[in-house]
Formats: C-alpha cells, sequence, structure tokens
C-alpha cells in the first residue's frame, strides 16, 4: 500500500512538473505593434506530414507574406491543449487559432471568457441542440470547415475513371459523421461518372484507434484488392499507411488523404485528396491583420482552394490527359454550382 | 474454396501479434505477475523492431532489437514490481505511457516525424490467390507465432522451469521452502513476456515495413483478454487468440459485403467475446498468487 501511494505521489509531482514546465517556450511575451498570432497544434505536433505540418505553413507564409508574428504550441497529450490556448489568449494575441476538431469545446468555452480576443477553429465540430439545431458559435469565434465531400467527389470519379473494375474501395478511420462526408462525396463521385459501379466501404473502428491501426487498415485494403478492387481511397490517418503497403503488396493503387501522400508508395498513389490547411490559416491571419475577419461557420470548398487534388509530375504517367480533362470539367461543374454534391450517405 | 482459404489466411496473419503477445504474458501471470504490460512491451518491440531493421537493413537483426527492447521494458517492470514491491497494477500502467511516450520521441528525434518512420526492410506475407497459405511462410514471424503456443505450453508443464513459475505464481512461500527463489523466477518469466510480447510489436512494425505512432491500438490488451478467456492456460489462451482473430476476420469480410447495417458488424468480435465468455469459459480463476508478493 506504501509502494503504491509513493508511485502515485512520484507520478504526480512528474505531472505537475511536467505541466508547469511545457508551455514555457512559447511565453514569449507580446510586443505591441505588429500582427500577433497563436497557434496550437493538435496531438502529434510537427512532424505529422498532415494538419499540423500544413497549419506550421500556413504560418510561416503569414510571417513572410503579411509579417506577422506567429507563435506556435505543441501540446501533448490531453489537458494541456486547453492550457496553450488559453496562455495564447492571455497574452493578448490578436488571433488565436486552434488546429483540429479536438479543440472545438475549449475553443467555444475561452472566446466566450475573452469575447474581445479573435479565435478560429480548424475543422471546428458545430454542436447540435437537443432540438437538432446547429449551435452558432461565439461571434468573435471563426468556425473553420471544409467542404471535404467536395475533393472526395473528384477522386471519387478520378478513381472510376482510371480504376479498370466496375468496384471501388473506401477504408474510413472511425466510423463517425466527419468520415462519412468523404465517403458520401467519394460515392457520388464513383456513381456521377460511373452509375453502374459499387463502392465497398470499410471502417477501421469505432474508437480513436481507428485512425492509428495500419495494421487494420492494411487487413481491410488487402480483402478489397482480392475481391477486385483496383484503386482505395483512405481517410484514416495513419491506419492508411497500412492500405498503402497493400496497394505496394498487391501493385494496385491508393488514393492518400489530407496531404499529399505520394511519397508513402511511389508508384501506388493515384492521388491525394488535400486540404488547404495552410491556404486556410493564411487567410484567417490576412482577415486578422485587415480587418476582415469575423465570426461564424465558414466553410473552404474547391473555390476557396480548400480541398483539392494532386496533380504533378508524380503521378501524372498514372493519369491519362482525357481523365484529367474530365476531372478538371467536373471540378469546374461543382464551382459553378452545375454538380450538388451531397455531404451525407 | 479462396474465400475459405483467404478467411483462414487473414484469420492467422491477425491472430500472430496476439498469439505471440498472449504466450508471454500466460509466462508473467502464471508466474504471479499481471500483464496489464503487454500493450507497452508490442508498442515498444515494434518500435526498436523497426530502428534494428532501419540501421542494419536486415528484418532479421530487427527482430532480435524488437525482442530486446522488450526485455528492457519488461526489466523496468520487473525490477519495480519484484524489487521495489510497487503495485503491478500501477507499474502496469506506467509502463504503458512510457511505452508510448517513448516511441513518440524516439521517431521525432530519429526521424523528425510525429506520425512514422521511414520505410524500412521487413517481411511481407504472400498473397497471391494460388497459394495463400503457402504465402503465410514468406513471414517468417507467422510460422513462429504458430509455434510459440506450443513451446510455451512445454515450457510451462513439461519442464522444472515451467514448474517453477506456476509455484511462485500459486504460492510463492512454499515454493520458498523447497528452495526454489522465487524473485529469480519472476524476474525471468517477466523477461520471456516482454520478448515475446515485443516479437508480436516487431511483426506489426515488420509487416507495416514501417514504425507509425500507437500503431499496437490496443492489441496487448485484446491478448490479456485471451489470457483470462483462457483461463491461463497457453493452449487455451491461443486458442482464443484464433478466436478473436477470427472475429475481426468476420467482421472485415461482412463489412465488404454490405449486407447487414455495419453498426452489428462492428459489434461482432464484442459480441462473441461476451457470448462466449458467459457461455463457455465458466468462472475463471487466476493464479493464487497473481498481483501478490
Amino acid at each position: 500500500m506504501r509502494s503504491l501511494l509513493l508511485v502515485i505521489g512520484a507520478l504526480l509531482l512528474a505531472h505537475i512538473a511536467l505541466l508547469l514546465a511545457h508551455p514555457a517556450p512559447a511565453a514569449i511575451a507580446a510586443t505591441t505593434g505588429g500582427l500577433d498570432v497563436g497557434i496550437v497544434f493538435d496531438v502529434g505536433g510537427r512532424g505529422d506530414k498532415s494538419f499540423n505540418d500544413g497549419a506550421y505553413r500556413g504560418g510561416e507564409r503569414a510571417e513572410q507574406a503579411l509579417g506577422a508574428r506567429v507563435h506556435f504550441i505543441e501540446p501533448g497529450e490531453g489537458s494541456d491543449r486547453e492550457a496553450g490556448l488559453r496562455l495564447l489568449a492571455a497574452e493578448h494575441m490578436q488571433l488565436v487559432m486552434g488546429v483540429g476538431f479536438i479543440f472545438t469545446d475549449d475553443l467555444t468555452a475561452l472566446a466566450k471568457e475573452y469575447p474581445d480576443t479573435r479565435f478560429a477553429g480548424v475543422d471546428y465540430a458545430l454542436a447540435l441542440d437537443s432540438a437538432g439545431k446547429v449551435i452558432p458559435p461565439p461571434p468573435n469565434l471563426a468556425a473553420l470547415k471544409f467542404r471535404e465531400e467536395q475533393g472526395s467527389f473528384l477522386v471519387g470519379a478520378l478513381a472510376a475513371l482510371v480504376g479498370k473494375s466496375k468496384k471501388l474501395g473506401f477504408v474510413g478511420g472511425m466510423d463517425i459523421p466527419l468520415i462519412h462526408k468523404f465517403e458520401a462525396g467519394y460515392r457520388a463521385g464513383v456513381m456521377y461518372v460511373c452509375p453502374d459501379c459499387t463502392v465497398i466501404a470499410q471502417y477501421a473502428g469505432v474508437t480513436p484507434e481507428a485512425f492509428r491501426n495500419p495494421g487494420r487498415g492494411k487487413e481491410l485494403a488487402l480483402s478489397q484488392y482480392q475481391s477486385g478492387v483496383n484503386v482505395i481511397f483512405h481517410a484514416s490517418g495513419s491506419t492508411g499507411l497500412g492500405v498503402f503497403e497493400a496497394a505496394r503488396q498487391m501493385d494496385r493503387l491508393a488514393i492518400g488523404v489530407d496531404a499529399d501522400q505520394y511519397a508513402e508508395a511511389p508508384g501506388h498513389v493515384l492521388t491525394s485528396m488535400v486540404k488547404g490547411v495552410d491556404a486556410v490559416v493564411l487567410d484567417q491571419i490576412r482577415r486578422a491583420r485587415d480587418g476582415s475577419f469575423h465570426g461564424g461557420v465558414q466553410e473552404y470548398g474547391l473555390a476557396e482552394h480548400g480541398v483539392g487534388y494532386i496533380y504533378d509530375e508524380h503521378n501524372r504517367a498514372l493519369i491519362p490527359d482525357s481523365v484529367h480533362a474530365r476531372v478538371e470539367e467536373i471540378r469546374a461543374g461543382i464551382i459553378a454550382g452545375r454538380i450538388v454534391v451531397p455531404a451525407v450517405r | 474454396m479462396s474465400l475459405a482459404l483467404a478467411f483462414l489466411a487473414q484469420t492467422l496473419r491477425i491472430a500472430v501479434p496476439y498469439l505471440f503477445a498472449a504466450a508471454g504474458g500466460v509466462l508473467a501471470e502464471r508466474a504471479g505477475i499481471i500483464s496489464l504490460t503487454l500493450e507497452g512491451f508490442m508498442l515498444g518491440g515494434a518500435f526498436s523492431a523497426m530502428l534494428g531493421s532501419y540501421w542494419s537493413g536486415s528484418p532479421w537483426i530487427g527482430a532480435l532489437c524488437g525482442i530486446a527492447g522488450g526485455v528492457a521494458l519488461a526489466l523496468l517492470h520487473a525490477v519495480s514490481t519484484i524489487r521495489f514491491k510497487a503495485d503491478q497494477v500501477v507499474s502496469g500502467i506506467a509502463i504503458n505511457l512510457l511505452a508510448v511516450g517513448l516511441t513518440r520521441y524516439f521517431l521525432k528525434l530519429v526521424f523528425d516525424s510525429s506520425s512514422n518512420s521511414l520505410r524500412v526492410a521487413g517481411f511481407s506475407a504472400g498473397t497471391s490467390t494460388g497459394s495463400l497459405i503457402g504465402g503465410l511462410l514468406h513471414n517468417p514471424l507467422i510460422p513462429f507465432g504458430l509455434l510459440i503456443i506450443p513451446v510455451v505450453a512445454w515450457l510451462l508443464y513439461r519442464t522444472p522451469f515451467g514448474l517453477r513459475v506456476r509455484a511462485v505464481g500459486e504460492h510463492p512461500e512454499a515454493a520458498t521452502t523447497v528452495g526454489v527463489s522465487v524473485k529469480r523466477v519472476r524476474y525471468v518469466a517477466v523477461a520471456l513476456s516482454g520478448a515475446l510480447a515485443a516479437l508480436g510489436g516487431a511483426y506489426l512494425a515488420l509487416d507495416q515495413h514501417q514504425f507509425t505512432d500507437g500503431m499496437s491500438a490496443g492489441r496487448g490488451f485484446i491478448a490479456l483478454a485471451a489470457i483470462i478467456f483462457g483461463r491461463w492456460d497457453p493452449v487455451r489462451a491461443g486458442i482464443a487468440c484464433l478466436f478473436f482473430a477470427a472475429a475481426e476476420t468476420l467482421q472485415i469480410q461482412l463489412q465488404g459485403m454490405q449486407a447487414i447495417p455495419s453498426q452489428f458488424v462492428q459489434m461482432i468480435p464484442y459480441v462473441l467475446t461476451i457470448v462466449a465468455l458467459v457461455g463457455l469459459v465458466g468462472r475463471a480463476m487466476p493464479p493464487a498468487a497473481l498481483g501478490r508478493e
């Protein structure tokens, strides 16, 4: 019993020490004049090859192009996310951003607490009240959302045009509405160019672990490839690395998500459905500087360069010119509103 | 026919990490040390296997490094619980958290990434439909994983060491009176459990040709469930591992057919577990000295 208390005591002490030590590097006093922006990364921090790296690029570009001073905080697990945001708000940053839907509740609470500070949440998840209506975010909080379904629609059309099979695959991470959006757009894109195609959609699980389970991703992809699928689109975080591994092993194609994932399996990544986190971060910092910042829900789709797909010197060989032309035509159709993309399955 | 073969091959591929971890966990638990640590050992093993393969270019050396990583974590756990008599559950949780933190830290240090390592040399099972079962031999860890259960059963029931393990797990005082060093037996059992669970992790990393953050994804806990499910007997625990793997495979295959709502399909492994636990296992009796000094 005594030893148990000792262990708990030691852990507690270490924990408190870490809490005190962690935010220190970011505690740079905000100087007057100029534009000070604070960005708190999602778990994983820089080097995630996805959201956080995109936000970092956006911040860097804002420093070069707009002369902003951007302060980054990389939280560990759990509660110090809120502490990071609070620290930045207390330092009177002109704009405080949280990267990732995980910041939704913390941002909402802090925006109410600091009504004079501007907040922005990338991938902010809108809450619904008991009547099923959307609860609007506070007026000083910009809820930034991506129209993932539009980008997914394009890669769906591309997959069906290139795939040489009536079966197309989809591997999702956690079985939640956010990921269903990808599936819905992808499915609609496939059907748009190939009405008699079918989409096999599978999810890795029902817990957040489902985004970090490449072993499961590989098995899901192997079973899809074995059933005659030639192209799989994944929206599953690092679970998707298993999908790429399966694509290598079976010599088939896969489609990346969030960032350009070509390097994960060169020659087997048809394209990637990218989210322009950097463009969104830059846009918000520019708005904060120009005074055109406003709260509320802001959606970034194809037209705003919030989503898109990769077509460059790496994957050009995998995509025939006629297919590329067709997909560009569809893109123009979506931007012009001629094609309406569903966001729910 | 090929569907049944595909099912079997997939079940075996999924079962291998469970089998390694459960084989190790049975040894530690039978010696009286709670195996909450399997998850951490797997993650540590996966990371050090990847690192070994990255630096040497050989997956075999990678697997050996994986074992070394698992044993290092296991000895830490052994020292804290056996030498310093820390609570086994608390120490186990600490080891799991430590494994998450350490792997993340070194991933960033070596590869400057918080998500995944570079691609390394590894083993992959062949998946051509012609020889689905033969393809399993392409990854030598798969036959090892299937053999490890009988080996551990033999070790536990047919060797003097196994007798000592069971004695210190059931009645350490009695073992002491006949001259068995309880501490030494427990140290060896925990180190072996670290080595075996780490091989399960090494399988994951070498099959993926890379390490990704948190890639063990709860498999160590499933192995622990399999141990309890198998009433601390290696063969029964191995069967439980195969059962869990088959349920997962069923879930994957049924999801692909899309005949049943996905929510029901996602429930299959959990529902099967509850049904089997209630209906088949009966009362589970842990080793008498489990968790005690």
